[in-house]
């Protein structure tokens, strides 16, 4: 399987890079292939809704940021004492870090998907967009936890014999999460779930004549798409050591999807290749000119008028079915 | 307090017609070509642009304005003979992205023309002063120009689409483009047309911004975003839903900013309210929206209705 072959290759790679500049002394290219994880678990989440599951979400930026305000709120209250709400203290424990961003994605995602689920097509893109919008300008107008100014994380959260602050262990653990999560949707979308997941994007009506409800098969996989997203947030937070309303603005929604078409859309590793082309693009050009957007632009369009597919379906094919 | 009011009903009637100026393009290219173009805020921002640049260089507004519309609709123009037309056919994601994309490249070469300082622009001399409302309250006239100039715009599109051969194109291209191909109708030079014609519309909409806020790269998004959320409630394709969820997105998010906060103060203790009140307030419009689509998916006037 030709497409099982690439993926292990990239993941290799990327693997291979972080160890190797780790093995250099090279802090700066460590963290930037910790941010590559990151961002690359992010489009994996997206990935599941949009190239899996049909469901064009302009609005992943959404689940993105409320993980990373969930690390940044987890890591306030431990450092001040406070409690969130006035009844959730902070913690520095990563595991329920991880989970309560993936808590605070899901339970947002719920309420969206159902709305928006409603609607198909342009309207899909458009409402996914002003529902992120909307949470877009709740941080930036609630003053509480930073408003439009943000929230510095002070303390990095740990786990049991990992030294999250070292940023070799913080690439090990991202990079650990994306391998867990695309080995998780793959088991996913191999199950009975995911063949009702591709029909419902394929025909819908033919699902539900085969008495499986799509409703609730794309909604499962709208929420799991925002808690990995939002797990994703979470991480890249503490990587920066900082979350802002910028997480949540819709470029970053456009950023996200553009990392998944990049790679390749509804292929398991496409995130992965999108994110390593798409950080390599920004480190470059960003390195060469202060306009490295409009390069990325020309790119973007060229990719998109002309080679479709994406990275992944450069080196590995179309999909193969069966 | 009525004095408050009045002037914040026109505050939002203004808002509203400028959303409409933009939100009427992007209907219109939706409903003829099924597209979704998020570059239409870059379109309003070269309006902008070029109107502050050329206002300045002839010491004219209304040169300037005449420029920033003109150089919007050739923008938009060549963007449709270059990229859009090849998206015709796409899906909305590609459409997406290669709209995405045309927003940093635009953003970009704003940046690198115009510089990252923003550019101001005077009110025309013509325009400058303020007239007194009933209450006592004083609106500038510049604010009236632009509801005046958004209603003649809405008048002047229903005479066109209504009574116009171009019209009687556009109508027809909305309900069955193959069919207006076979009979003859240069269908691409009519894509081109109507495209241009709602890059105009928002250029127009970008330059009369001018005198009131700052132009900036990135000026074009907020109002983008805005305007979908107009056509989204109106209904995509529907002209006369655009002007109508145009008003009341205006009407909404100008009263929301203003009474809401006023509203909480009832309750709360003063700084809570005034947080409280302006995220609510910034969230309004999307709460309404999302509300609408719950109850009405295609919009409060669907266009194929």
């Amino acid at each position: 399987m030709r497409e099982g072959v690439v993926s292990a290759a990239l993941l290799g790679a990327l693997l291979a890079f972080g160890l190797g500049a780790w093995a250099l002394g090279e802090v700066f290219f460590v963290n930037l292939a910790a941010r590559v994880a990151c961002v690359a678990l992010a489009g994996a989440g997206l990935n599941l809704a949009l190239g899996f599951g049909g469901m064009v979400s302009f609005g992943h930026a959404a689940f993105f940021g409320l993980g990373g305000y969930a690390a940044g709120i987890a890591a306030t209250h431990a450092f001040d004492g406070g409690a969130f709400a006035g009844v959730l203290p902070g913690t520095t424990s990563m595991p329920v870090v991880w989970l309560a961003a993936m808590l605070a994605a899901g339970l947002a995602a719920l309420p969206i998907g159902l709305i928006s689920l409603r609607t198909q097509g342009v309207y899909f893109i458009m409402i996914t967009l002003a529902f992120a919008q909307m949470i877009f300008y709740f941080a930036i107008s609630f003053p509480a936890y930073g408003g439009e100014d943000g929230l510095p994380i002070y303390l990095r959260s740990e786990l049991p014999l990992v030294d999250a602050s070292d940023p070799l262990d913080f690439f090990l653990v991202s990079f650990a999460l994306l391998v867990a999560v695309l080995l998780g949707c793959r088991t996913v979308l191999a199950a009975r779930f995911g063949a009702a997941l591709a029909l419902a994007r394929l025909n819908p009506v033919r699902l539900a004549t085969a008495g499986i409800a799509p409703l609730p098969v794309l909604l499962a996989a709208f929420v799991a798409s925002a808690m990995i997203a939002g797990l994703a947030g979470a991480l890249f937070a503490e990587l920066n050591g900082f979350v802002s309303p910028a997480m949540l603005s819709w470029h970053r929604s456009g950023e996200i999807m553009v990392i998944v078409i990049l790679g390749g859309v509804g292929r398991l590793a496409g995130p992965v290749a999108g994110a390593m082309l798409f950080v390599a693009l920004e480190t470059v050009i960003g390195g060469w000119t202060q306009y490295w957007q409009g390069w990325l632009g020309l790119i973007l369009l060229g990719v998109v008028l002309f080679a479709r597919g994406g990275l992944i379906g450069a080196l590995a094919g179309p999909v193969r079915h069966g | 307090m009525s004095a408050l009011l009045l002037e914040q009903l026109l505050n939002g009637v203004q808002l509203g017609l400028s959303l409409f100026l933009m939100a009427a393009g992007l209907t219109l290219v939706f409903g003829v070509m099924g597209l979704i173009n998020l570059a239409h805020g870059a379109l309003y921002m070269t309006g902008a642009f070029v109107c502050a640049w050329t206002g300045a260089l002839t010491g004219s507004f209304w040169v300037g304005l005449g420029a920033g519309v003109l150089a919007a609709a050739a923008a938009g123009a060549v963007i449709e003979l270059l990229v859009i037309r090849r998206l015709y056919d796409r899906d909305h994601l590609d459409q997406v992205l290669a709209t995405f994309a045309l927003i940093l490249i635009f953003s970009e070469a704003a940046r690198a023309v115009f510089g990252a300082a923003p550019l101001w622009l005077d009110v025309p001399p013509a325009l400058a002063g303020s007239v007194a409302l009933p209450g006592g309250a004083a609106y500038p006239v510049y604010r009236l120009a632009i509801i005046a100039a958004g209603l003649a715009v809405a008048a002047g599109l229903y005479l066109l689409i209504q009574r116009t051969r171009l019209g009687m194109r556009i109508r027809a291209g909305e309900a069955d483009r193959e069919m207006v191909g076979a009979l003859g109708v240069d269908i691409a030079t009519l894509y081109t047309v109507i495209f241009a014609l709602g890059a105009g519309l928002a250029g127009l909409a970008g330059a009369m911004i001018g005198p009131l806020q700052s132009v900036q790269v990135g000026m074009g998004e907020p109002v983008l975003i805005l305007a979908f959320v107009v056509i989204v409630i109106g209904g995509i394709g529907s002209i006369r839903g655009a002007l109508f969820g145009a008003v009341l997105v205006g009407l909404v998010d100008t009263l929301g900013r203003v009474f809401l906060p006023a509203a909480f103060a009832l309750v709360l203790e003063p700084s809570a309210a005034a947080g409280m009140g302006a995220a609510l307030a910034s969230m309004l419009i999307y709460v309404m929206m999302a509300a609408i689509l719950a109850v009405r998916p295609q919009g409060l006037f669907p266009a194929d209705a």
